[in-house]
This record gives C-alpha cells, sequence and structure tokens, in this order.
C-alpha cells in the first residue's frame, strides 16, 4: 500500500517535472522586481507568495474559460532563483498529464492582468511574463487639445489688444485732423481779414478803428 | 507787419512732424540690450565655450569684445543718433554714395525677420503644449495596436521625435517640400500678430514693450540658475564646462568664433541700432550706453551659458544613470542574480566577475551592453534650435513640476526672440517711415500691417514639411559674409569718408567731449582689420569646403545624416548673399549716374 503511495507519488512528481522545465511546451517565464517597485516597503518572496500566485493564475483561467475546473494544484511552479524568477504551467485537469495550451493560457493573463497585478502591489514592468507583450494604455486624451484651447485664448487677447490701438489711433487722429482744422480756419479769418488790405467787411464791423490806408502802407513797405 | 505773419502762417499750414523720442534714455537702453540680448546668448554661446577650451574660451572672447564689440556698437548708435535717420537716410548723409549700405542693411533685416519669426512660432507651440500632464514629449505615443512605441519614437528620444515629427513633421530631405503645417501656420500667424502689437505705434508702444522683453528674460535665468545648480548632477556639468582646455587659445578657429560671436550677438549691421538710435534726444550719452549695453549681453551669455551648463549636467547625469540601470537590469535578468545585488558601484567588479564564470553566456550579451560614460554624455555639444528644443525639454521633463518651468522656459525664449523681432521690424520700418514718399501717403500702421503681413506668408515656406531645412539655409547665409561686408564698409565709411575728426566734433556736439585715443585706434585699424581677416577666412572656407551640405532627419533610422544642397538651393544661397551684398556698388552706381544725368541737365539748361 505504502510502496504505491510512493510510487503514484514519485510518478506524479517526475510528470511535474517534465511538464514544468524552463522551455517546456506552454510554460512562461516570470519575473518579479519587488524591490524596483515597493523599495523599503519591499516583501519577501516566499512559499505563501508562491501560493498566491498559483491562485491568482487559476483564477484567471476560470474567469477566462468560465469553468470552474482549473484548481490551484493545477498550476505548477518551478525552478525559482534569486531575482526573483521562475516558469509556471498549467495543466490540465481533465485530460492526464498535459498542459493547457500556451495560447489559452496567455489570453487568460492578459485578461486579467489588472486584478494579477494588483494583488502583488506591482506593475507591468515589474511583474514580468515573458512573452506575453501587455497592451499599453493610451494617454488621456481630450476632444479638443489643450493647446488649442490656449492659444484661442492669447489668439483673442492680441487680436482685441490690436484692435484697440487702431481704434484709439484712429480716433487720435480724427482729433487731431479737426483741431488742425479749425486752428486752420481761424487762423486764415484772420489772414483773409488782414491780408486784403482795406476789407470791405472790416471797415463794415470794425466800422473806423482799422484805418485801412494806414495798412495799405504798411504792406507796401514789408512786402518782400 | 507782414514779417510778423509770415513765421505764423508757416508755423500754422506746414508744421513739421517732429520725430518721435523714448520717454527717456532707459527705454532706450532696454531696446538695445532686449535687441541684443536674444536667442544667441543662450543656444551659441554655451556650444562655443564648450567646444573651444571651456572656461579658457572667456579669453578670446573677452579680448574680441574689447577690440571689435564696444567700438562698433558705439559707432553705431552715435551714427544713429547724429544723423536722426533709420538706415539709408543715415548713410545718404553720410555720403550719397552710400545709400546702398543702408539698403542692403534693410534687405538683411527683411530677410532676418522672415525666418526668425519662426522660432517664436516653435516657441509658442511649446508653449501651448506646455499645459498638459504629463508633458507630451516626455512619452512617446503608442503605436497602432498598443503593444509597443511608434517605431521612430523608440529608435530616436520622445523628445527628439516631439520636435521632429509632431512639431517640424520634417520631411526627409530638402526636395521633398511636402505641404504647409497648419498648426505651425497657426502658431507663425500669433507669432507676427504680437509682433505687430507691439511696433504698431512706433516708439510709445516698443518702448513699453521693451521693459519686458528686457527684464524677463533675466528673472526667468535667475530661477532656472537656483533650480538649475540644485539639480542632481549640475555639478558634473559646470566642472565639465569651466575646466579651462587652454591649448584650444593656439587654435585659430577660437579665435574666430568669438569675434564672430560678439559681432552677431550684438546685432550689428542691420541697422536696428541705428534706428533705436535715431530716436534718441541728440544730448544722449551714447558712450556710455554702448559700454552698458555690451557688456550687459556679455555678461548675459555668460550667465546663459552657466545655466545651459547645469542642465546638461543634470541630463547626462540622468541619461548615465539610466544606460547604468538598463545594463544592471539587462546582467540581473540574464543570470537571474538578486535584485540590489547589482548597483553602479560594483558593476564593474562584476561584470568581470560574470564573464569568467560564464563566459559563453556572456558573450551572447556583449553586443547589447552599452559602455556607460558621463563624459560621452557632457560630450554631446549641441548649439541651435536643438538645444533650445530638443535639449532643455529633456531636462525639463525630468524636473519636478515639469510644466512650471516648461511655461517659463519657453515664455523665456519668446520675450528673447520677440524683443530681437522688434529691433528687426525697426529696422525695416523706421527708413520706410522716414521717407517722404511713402510716409505722406500711408499711416505708420498701414506700413507696419503691410510689413507684417508680407513677411507672414512668406514666412509660411518655412512651416512645409522641409520648412526647417529652408530655415537653416537662411539662418547659416542670409545675414553672415553680408553683415561683414557692411560694418566693414560702415566703419571705412566714417572713418575715412565721413573723417573721423568730423566725426569726433560730432561727437563733442552730442555728448559734450572727444572720444579718446582707444576708440579711434579701434574704429580706424583694428575693428577693419579683425573684420578683413574674418571675412577672408569665411571665404576660404566656402571655397575649400566645396558643395555645401545639410543635415536631414532620416526617419527610418531615428538620427541625422548629411546630405548635399540641391542646385536650386545652392542658387537660393547665391542670391541670399547677392541681394544684399549688390546693393553697395549698385547703390554707389544709382547715385553716380543720377549725379550725372543731373549735371548734363543743368550744362544743358545753361
Amino acid at each position: 500500500m505504502l510502496r504505491a503511495l510512493l510510487l503514484t507519488l514519485s510518478v506524479v512528481a517526475i510528470a511535474h517535472a517534465e511538464l514544468c522545465k524552463p522551455d517546456a511546451q506552454n510554460a512562461f517565464k516570470v519575473r518579479i522586481s519587488i524591490k524596483t517597485a515597493l523599495g523599503d516597503n519591499a516583501y519577501v518572496w516566499d512559499a505563501n507568495e508562491e501560493y498566491l500566485f498559483k491562485a491568482m493564475v487559476a483564477f484567471a483561467m476560470r474567469r477566462y474559460s468560465s469553468k470552474s475546473t482549473t484548481q490551484i494544484s493545477n498550476v505548477l511552479l518551478c525552478n525559482v532563483t534569486d531575482r526573483v524568477s521562475f516558469w509556471f504551467v498549467v495543466t490540465d485537469s481533465s485530460k492526464n498529464v498535459t498542459t493547457v495550451p500556451g495560447s489559452e493560457v496567455e489570453a487568460a493573463i492578459r485578461m486579467n492582468r489588472n486584478r494579477i497585478n494588483n494583488a502583488f502591489l506591482l506593475s507591468d514592468k515589474t511583474l514580468q511574463f515573458v512573452k506575453i507583450t501587455t497592451t499599453l494604455s493610451p494617454p488621456v486624451e481630450s476632444s479638443t487639445p489643450v493647446w488649442l484651447i490656449v492659444f484661442g485664448v492669447v489668439l483673442c487677447l492680441i487680436v482685441a489688444g490690436i484692435v484697440f490701438l487702431i481704434i484709439s489711433g484712429i480716433r487720435k487722429h480724427k482729433k487731431k485732423n479737426k483741431e488742425s482744422t479749425e486752428r486752420e480756419n481761424l487762423e486764415e479769418k484772420v489772414e483773409v481779414t488782414l491780408e486784403n488790405g482795406i476789407p470791405c467787411e472790416a471797415l463794415d464791423i470794425k466800422a473806423g478803428h482799422v484805418n485801412g490806408v494806414f495798412a495799405a502802407d504798411d504792406e507796401r513797405f514789408t512786402s518782400l | 507787419g507782414t514779417v510778423g505773419r509770415v513765421p505764423e502762417r508757416v508755423k500754422a499750414g506746414t508744421m513739421e512732424k517732429s520725430r518721435p523720442l523714448w520717454d527717456n534714455p532707459l527705454q532706450f537702453v532696454f531696446a538695445c540690450i532686449s535687441y541684443a540680448v536674444g536667442l544667441g546668448n543662450v543656444w551659441r554661446f554655451p556650444y562655443l565655450c564648450q567646444m573651444y577650451g571651456g572656461g579658457g574660451f572667456l579669453i578670446p572672447y573677452l579680448i574680441m569684445l574689447i577690440a571689435e564689440g564696444m567700438p562698433l556698437l558705439y559707432l553705431e548708435l552715435a551714427v544713429g543718433q547724429r544723423m536722426r535717420q533709420g538706415s539709408i537716410g543715415a548713410w545718404k548723409i553720410i555720403s550719397p554714395y552710400l545709400c546702398g549700405v543702408g539698403v542692403a542693411s534693410v534687405v538683411v533685416s527683411f530677410f532676418l525677420s522672415m525666418y526668425y519669426n519662426v522660432i517664436n512660432a516653435w516657441a509658442f507651440w511649446y508653449l501651448f503644449h506646455s499645459f498638459q500632464d504629463p508633458l507630451p514629449w516626455a512619452t512617446c505615443p503608442l503605436n497602432s495596436n498598443r503593444t509597443g512605441y511608434e517605431e521612430e519614437c523608440e529608435k530616436t528620444s520622445s523628445t527628439q521625435y516631439f520636435w521632429y515629427r509632431q512639431t517640424l513633421n520634417i520631411s526627409p530631405s530638402l526636395e521633398a517640400s511636402g505641404s504647409v503645417q497648419w498648426e505651425q501656420a497657426l502658431c507663425l500667424t500669433l507669432a507676427w500678430l504680437v509682433v505687430y502689437l507691439c511696433i504698431l505705434r512706433g516708439t510709445a508702444s516698443t518702448g513699453k514693450v521693451v521693459y519686458v522683453t528686457a527684464s524677463l528674460p533675466y528673472c526667468v535665468l535667475i530661477i532656472y540658475l537656483i533650480r538649475g545648480l540644485t539639480l542632481h548632477g549640475a555639478v558634473n556639468g559646470l566642472i565639465y564646462m569651466f575646466t579651462p582646455k587652454l591649448e584650444q587659445l593656439l587654435n585659430p578657429k577660437t579665435w574666430i568664433s568669438a569675434a564672430t560671436q560678439i559681432f552677431f550677438s550684438l546685432g550689428l549691421g542691420f541697422g536696428s541700432l541705428i534706428a533705436f538710435a535715431s530716436y534718441n534726444e541728440p544730448s544722449n550719452n551714447c558712450q556710455r550706453h554702448a559700454i552698458i549695453v555690451s557688456l550687459i549681453n556679455s555678461t548675459t551669455s555668460i550667465f546663459a551659458s552657466i545655466v545651459t551648463f547645469s542642465i546638461y549636467g543634470f541630463k547626462a547625469t540622468f541619461n548615465y544613470e539610466s544606460c547604468i540601470n538598463k545594463v544592471i537590469l539587462l546582467l540581473l535578468n540574464a543570470f537571474d542574480l538578486e535584485e540590489g545585488s547589482l548597483t553602479a558601484d560594483n558593476l564593474n567588479e562584476m561584470k568581470d566577475y560574470l564573464m569568467a564564470t560564464y563566459p559563453l553566456e556572456y558573450a551572447q550579451l556583449v553586443p547589447q551592453i552599452k559602455n556607460c560614460s558621463l563624459e560621452a554624455e557632457l560630450d554631446t555639444a549641441v548649439q541651435g534650435t536643438g538645444l533650445a528644443f530638443i535639449v532643455y525639454s529633456e531636462a525639463i521633463k525630468n524636473m519636478e513640476v515639469p510644466q512650471l518651468y516648461s511655461v517659463l522656459y519657453f515664455f523665456m525664449l519668446l520675450m528673447l526672440g520677440i524683443g530681437s523681432m522688434l529691433g528687426n521690424t525697426a529696422a525695416i520700418l523706421t527708413p520706410l517711415t522716414d521717407s517722404r514718399a511713402i510716409a505722406s501717403r500711408f499711416p505708420k500702421e498701414v506700413i507696419s500691417g503691410v510689413v507684417c503681413f508680407v513677411n507672414c506668408i512668406i514666412g509660411l515656406i518655412f512651416t512645409m514639411e522641409a520648412g526647417n531645412y529652408w530655415f537653416d539655409i537662411f539662418n547659416d547665409y542670409a545675414a553672415t559674409l553680408s553683415l561683414l561686408l557692411i560694418v566693414l564698409v560702415e566703419t571705412i565709411a566714417v572713418c575715412y569718408i565721413y573723417g573721423i575728426r568730423r566725426f569726433e566734433k560730432d561727437l563733442y556736439t552730442m555728448i559734450g567731449h572727444k572720444p579718446n585715443w582707444y576708440w579711434k585706434i579701434m574704429w580706424a585699424f583694428v575693428s577693419p582689420l579683425l573684420i578683413i581677416s574674418l571675412f577672408i577666412f569665411y571665404l576660404t572656407d566656402y571655397i575649400l569646403t566645396g558643395t555645401l551640405q545639410y543635415q536631414a532627419w532620416d526617419a527610418t533610422q531615428g538620427q541625422l545624416v548629411t546630405k548635399d544642397y540641391p542646385g536650386y538651393a545652392l542658387a537660393v544661397i547665391g542670391l541670399l548673399v547677392a541681394a544684399s551684398t549688390m546693393c553697395i556698388p549698385l547703390g554707389a552706381l544709382v547715385t553716380f549716374i543720377r549725379k550725372r544725368l543731373k549735371r548734363e541737365q543743368i550744362s544743358t539748361v545753361a
């Protein structure tokens, strides 16, 4: 009885060793960098963590294929190094001593990557499944690019400034023109009255205040 | 009587519009500083310092400042202040045969303003993109199936990708022109609108704007100095820069570069300084101002290079440490060693140990293991747009609160660029507003508007996919040889045609004392000789190099490659140089012919 038990156990062990070894079919390598991710809060990778890992992989398989047949004992780990890195395979409990195809395992892990990462407080980079490429999350993009909004604001300010300056310039120009034409008109009136020697209008207005003869003489002497 | 009346009539009817003046001498000094302190101080001087002997470069630089910079600056300011006209009018007064010099200055300024504002457009682009988290040049965009990053971005870095692909969308060569990039065209239009706003009212508006454009860059530089010096690894850059390599002093290129840098950094020969000085009170002490402006310009260059080198040091240290970490990760993964067993300190011993213990596996890894060297990182000397837009943005993305530093930095670049643009446009507008033919028909606002509009339309060439290659052509050839010739003719004209004694007397009437022997010797002998030697050097350099080449961006390799200019590009280069230099002899010829014709007319009449 005992011998039979020992025999089956050794067969199982050998089978497991056959199934899970580096570069075996449907086996995946995992690399974990706890110290890089957590620094001082790093935990130690021990048998308990390995158990959690097996549980997470089993969970992923169950969620993916939605048949609750994968057990924790179906997940085999081997070649754990100091790095920390190891290989794992998922065996098929229904069929004897075979492994679940790699594509299924890959798809399952991909689907639940986020949950697996969070269970270990790690990220895509620090919990690395070699050969399983991750889909990177695209950067957050708003519907209108931010730069256009800032551009629009600055543009409006500058155009407002230009329009303001131009309009105030035109107004100043008009005011200056009005002032200068007014001044010109005033002076012209003065000149017209004086220059025409003895203007009849002047005589009429000032009635005897301007001595026309005197003014005419003045002109004759000083004209150049 | 009538005598009393006549002057009144003249005053009322045909009153001369008095020349606009700066509100106070400080505005003039700020305008000159704003114009002279430009992007060259930030992105050219640190490069020269690095290439030609670090701290030792300061020796030829200061010598050239005294031999060439200060005298020529004083000369231009004095000419402008005395003649009270823009460049064309001023040189016409000195000698009617020299009107071509003024026209050449205007032509060169026109070329410069065409392409220089594109830099402001780029600064606006980066400034507007700084209001995001994370900064868009911090990470590569993802490729189409989201499994990795864009191929081009992988080969080069995210900052270079942002510059070459997302900003410029550069084509692989000059021949492939591509289409106008509407985003860049928008930014260029905005840049020209800003310039128009500042020059709209002439000195009234420019005088206020230069308070900001002159002082703000210093505030930002001080902030960056404090930030830069406290960055991890900044000291490496500073040590590297300031260790003088005195053997470079024996290299003639060092002296030539120092002379060239002083010359172009002060912006001589464009006519901007003459234009600014023409708005001065005649009694303004331009000697003092010339010394102040040239000293501030050089001090700013040195100050900016301290900031740049601390940034270099930070970036080089960051890249060096990233490189080391990558090697460590590679070895850890390959040999499944425990995390933390390999550090930067024991890396070399561990590499030897691993090579001894696992020779086969190590041999397989050797091609992937890069030799990380801090020296190599520091040695990457960059100048120009590469430094301003790639190196600095790379350093900024690794700082804390990168958005703040990014906004500050690109705002500073904008201030520097707009300050220089104000000088350029003043050089073009002052002769136009001085000439009665144009100024009487159109108001100042319309003339400025037309100039800005024409420049903006032509500037759209630089927003095409091959635009950066045309930018490099203009940057390298539009102003270099022509300016040397213009300033040489200016100096000879003032000293020998106008006469140095007459010039002395003019200065005496303006500032109250004659220039001493230092100024006279520099003007009459030293500066012209220096310019002639620079001119000969550049001519022989161009002739000896044979075909001119340019750097083109190769997207497949993710780096710059050297290519030859096609025929029509060489023709454009020739045209650029000829258009300005030919103005000088043509102007003299036209004046000569006109005088001949007038003399004939008078003789036929008599």
